[in-house]
């Protein structure tokens, strides 16, 4: 390869022309206080009818059966009552809306009403670059706060400079509940387990006859979260989780109870109670045996719950992991769908709050319930459905009462996905026992917490 | 590579032997027709209007992202090298790097050995409906990277898998593995996917190769008595130079910008014992906001590519002479 010098030249200069724009992501506005300004004013509660002729622009991740439907019908119930609105829906799955979101965010384009994942990587990146308005204002107005339980909304809140995860102003609302709890196979089950004691001896026994006591597949990562967390709601407060994920101040994930939860789900991998060669198996081909009669539990999220039913009838029921104790308030990890947020570049606030409302509602959460969604808000009774589904919602209103929810712990940091993720199938494989595991994620999580 | 001597232009012939040249004859700065001039750089220039716009300016743009701790949305915070320094101090990283240097065997050696056998094979033995058979073995070629990895996520899978299976059938159950799931064999599970893919390619270029190469050299080479090893390492295998570097470069190149495959089948797991430069890229710049961090890694993985393929050309050229 030969370079002539005036190439070269041309050739770096452009390269530097590329590299002279300035600090990346803008020069640091007071963008902070003007979302504090923001959600400290009170506003009347908005009627889009007299907004005029106005287009909506929503990305959102409504895309799988019955998510899919229930947001069309609400849409066209919007557009029905206020015929001033046009709604330009733009669905997007999930991995895709999330990789795409900051960028339509902060272009010059970007939509009126986005659904950004609730935790640091997104709503906070959103947060802390000014891209998303405050809604207190509104949840005043509209009067939100009643709708949902504490946590839910907590767990849509940041502080204006996305420091404080948990608290702070209000970024969005959710649909739909979620919960990450325990299927059992009925035929095999007669009696759930009440305590966290009978449970295991329900997993020997069934390892003794054979069968597989836990379907469980780790290949994809992110599963192992949820079934150490389902263990930790057992053996942490749920003041020590909801601590960490929010990093408040003197959190900490190496303590005694976050490491009890790793021995007692390092024992379970041990004594042979999850599928064999877990970390070498799809979550899909799981629950996909589970499905087919294979294994006596399953622990897993509400999202399952319209394949499961489906696949197996009647065969197939939904519990809280049981407590130490009988009859003990019920902690299980849980959380809830995308919020739907509005944008700091919507020129029609207004209208996309009242938007936000419609879709939150009571008629809504009906309309939710008719399509075999889980409403996070109240329910009317009569929309609540029979068999499996009913099952969930009862053990959503269980938890709502009782606030026993934990939300997912790889919201806590912007990189705790990685970290935990990776560090579980070490635990579970062996490969790190349950002090090195807390230690090590400990490490990880004071790396954020420490620069904050 | 040795490229055919080049053939002159009769009109250079015939200018040498007439200095009366047709234009700017009087010019003190005459020069023959063909001789660069300023000109040439006017054509260049559409050509290489494209490549600044699509290559040179984002590479300075990623250059220059990488000197910053930045998220993707808030304002960066100038870090200078820091950076490029963790792309060594990071044991995480190092690792990452460490493994796509392993997928190189499987990426790029092992596709170029066993498509120099079957090339030495051809070259000796006439089949019957070569055509057919290299298309076979070529396909995998051609079907998408994603759709492979999906395909081969399910014939790893430990219970239901087609490999376990098989080695079940055959009374060989006690191979079965959590092919993807062990740390120790997840890394050359997916490698293997790698020489599947690849080897096809391999082959083909190197099969063209010979077919290249002139049947009296092969005659000569029997005269003299030589066998089948003989013959491969004394013709095929020095005629051959020119494609193994071209097969060995674009082999080296795909395995380490593999991200495709490792993002499907195990994400980088277990643990991150496949966790790879190009995944993390990915997962940095778009899933943990860490878009400085991603940049330098990118460039350090453009860096190593351009120096392993450069040397691979380099060596070839060399023994070429």
């Amino acid at each position: 390869m030969r370079w002539s010098i005036p190439g070269t030249v041309v050739a770096v200069s452009l390269v530097l022309l590329g590299a002279g724009c300035g600090s990346p992501g803008g020069d640091s506005a007071d963008t902070a206080e003007k979302a504090d300004n923001e959600a400290a004013k009170t506003v009347a509660k908005p009627d889009p009818s007299q907004a005029g002729d106005v287009t909506l622009t929503v990305w959102d991740q409504e895309v799988r059966g019955g998510q899919a439907a229930q947001i069309k019908r609400l849409n066209a119930a919007f557009q029905e009552k206020y015929p001033n609105v046009t709604i330009e829906r733009v669905a997007k799955s999930f991995e895709d809306l999330n990789k795409t979101l900051k960028l339509a965010v902060s272009g010059a384009k970007a939509p009126d009403v986005v659904q950004a994942n609730q935790g640091r990587p997104v709503m906070g990146t959103l947060v802390k670059g000014g891209l998303l308005k405050p809604l207190d204002p509104y949840a005043e107005a509209f009067d939100w706060g009643d709708r949902y339980s504490p946590l839910l909304l907590d767990l849509n809140r940041f502080s204006s400079d996305a420091a404080e995860f948990g608290g702070g102003n209000l970024y969005g609302l959710s649909q739909m509940g979620e919960i990450v709890g325990v299927f059992y196979n009925k035929k095999k089950v007669t009696e759930p387990p009440k305590t966290l004691e009978e449970f295991e001896q329900s997993l020997a026994e069934a390892k003794q006859e054979g069968d597989i006591p836990i379907q469980f597949g780790n290949l994809d990562k992110w599963p192992g979260i949820h079934e150490y967390e389902t263990v930790l709601g057992q053996t942490a407060t749920k003041a020590q989780v909801r601590d960490l994920v929010f990093a408040r101040d003197g959190a900490s994930f190496d303590t005694p109870e976050f490491q009890a939860a790793a021995e007692k789900i390092q024992g379970w991998a041990d004594a042979g109670y999850f599928t064999p060669d877990f970390n070498g198996t799809g979550y899909d081909p799981a629950w996909q045996q589970f499905a087919k009669g294979k294994g006596r539990y399953l622990i897993a999220g509400t999202w399952l719950v319209a394949d499961l039913a489906k696949a197996m009838g009647d065969d197939v029921g939904f519990m809280l992991v049981p407590g130490s104790a009988p009859g003990a308030d019920p902690v299980a990890l849980g959380g809830e769908s995308l919020a739907f947020a509005v944008t700091s570049k919507s020129e029609q606030p207004d209208v996309a709050a009242a938007y936000i409302d419609f879709l939150t509602n009571g008629e809504a959460a009906t309309v939710l319930a008719e399509t075999g969604n889980l409403p996070a808000m109240p329910v009317d009774a009569a929309a609540i459905p029979d068999g499996l589904p009913g099952e969930v919602f009862a053990a959503w209103e269980t938890l709502s009462e009782s606030d026993g929810l934990i939300p997912y712990l790889d919201y806590a940091t912007p990189t705790f996905y990685d970290d935990l993720s990776g560090a579980i199938q070490q635990l579970l494989a062996g490969r790190q026992d349950p002090a090195e595991f807390t230690g090590g994620v400990e490490s990880a999580f004071r790396k954020f917490a420490d620069a904050q | 590579m040795s490229a055919p001597a080049s053939i002159s232009p009769p009109a250079l012939a015939g200018a040498e032997a007439a200095p009366d040249w047709p234009l700017g004859g009087t010019r003190s700065d005459a020069r023959p027709p063909g001789e660069p001039r300023r000109v040439g750089y006017l054509y260049l220039l559409p050509a290489f209007a494209v490549f600044a716009a699509f290559v040179l300016v984002p590479l300075g743009h990623a250059f220059w992202l990488s000197l910053w701790e930045w998220d993707g949305v808030s304002p960066g915070t100038w870090v200078g090298l820091d950076n490029y320094s963790d792309v060594v101090s990071d044991p995480a990283l190092r690792r990452a790097f460490m493994h796509a240097l392993v997928l190189i065997v499987f990426y790029a050696l092992l596709p170029v050995a066993i498509g120099l056998l079957l090339a030495g094979l051809l070259a000796r033995v006439r089949v019957r409906g070569l055509a057919f058979f290299r298309t076979v073995l070529f396909l995998p070629q051609v079907v998408a990277m994603v759709v492979v990895a999906v395909m081969w996520r399910m014939i790893y899978d430990p219970q239901n898998g087609a490999l376990n299976e098989l080695l079940r059938t055959v009374g060989l159950g006690s191979l079965a593995q959590s092919w993807l799931g062990d740390f120790d064999l997840a890394l050359p599970a997916v490698g293997l996917v790698g020489t599947w893919v690849w080897y096809g390619l391999a082959m083909v270029l190197l099969t063209a190769g010979v077919q290249k190469i002139p049947p009296s050299l092969f005659d000569a080479a029997r005269v003299d008595g030589a066998g089948m090893v003989r013959e491969f390492f004394a013709v095929t295998l020095p005629a051959l130079r020119g494609e193994i570097a071209v097969a060995l470069t674009l082999t080296t190149i795909a395995a380490l910008r593999n991200f495709d495959l490792v993002y499907i089948t195990t994400k980088g797991g277990p643990g991150d014992a496949t966790s790879v430069p190009a995944f993390q890229v990915y997962s940095r710049a778009f899933e943990s906001g860490q878009v400085g961090s991603a940049a330098a890694l990118g460039l350090s993985l453009t860096a190593v590519i351009f120096a392993i393929s450069f040397t691979i050309n380099r060596i070839a050229e060399r023994g070429g002479r």
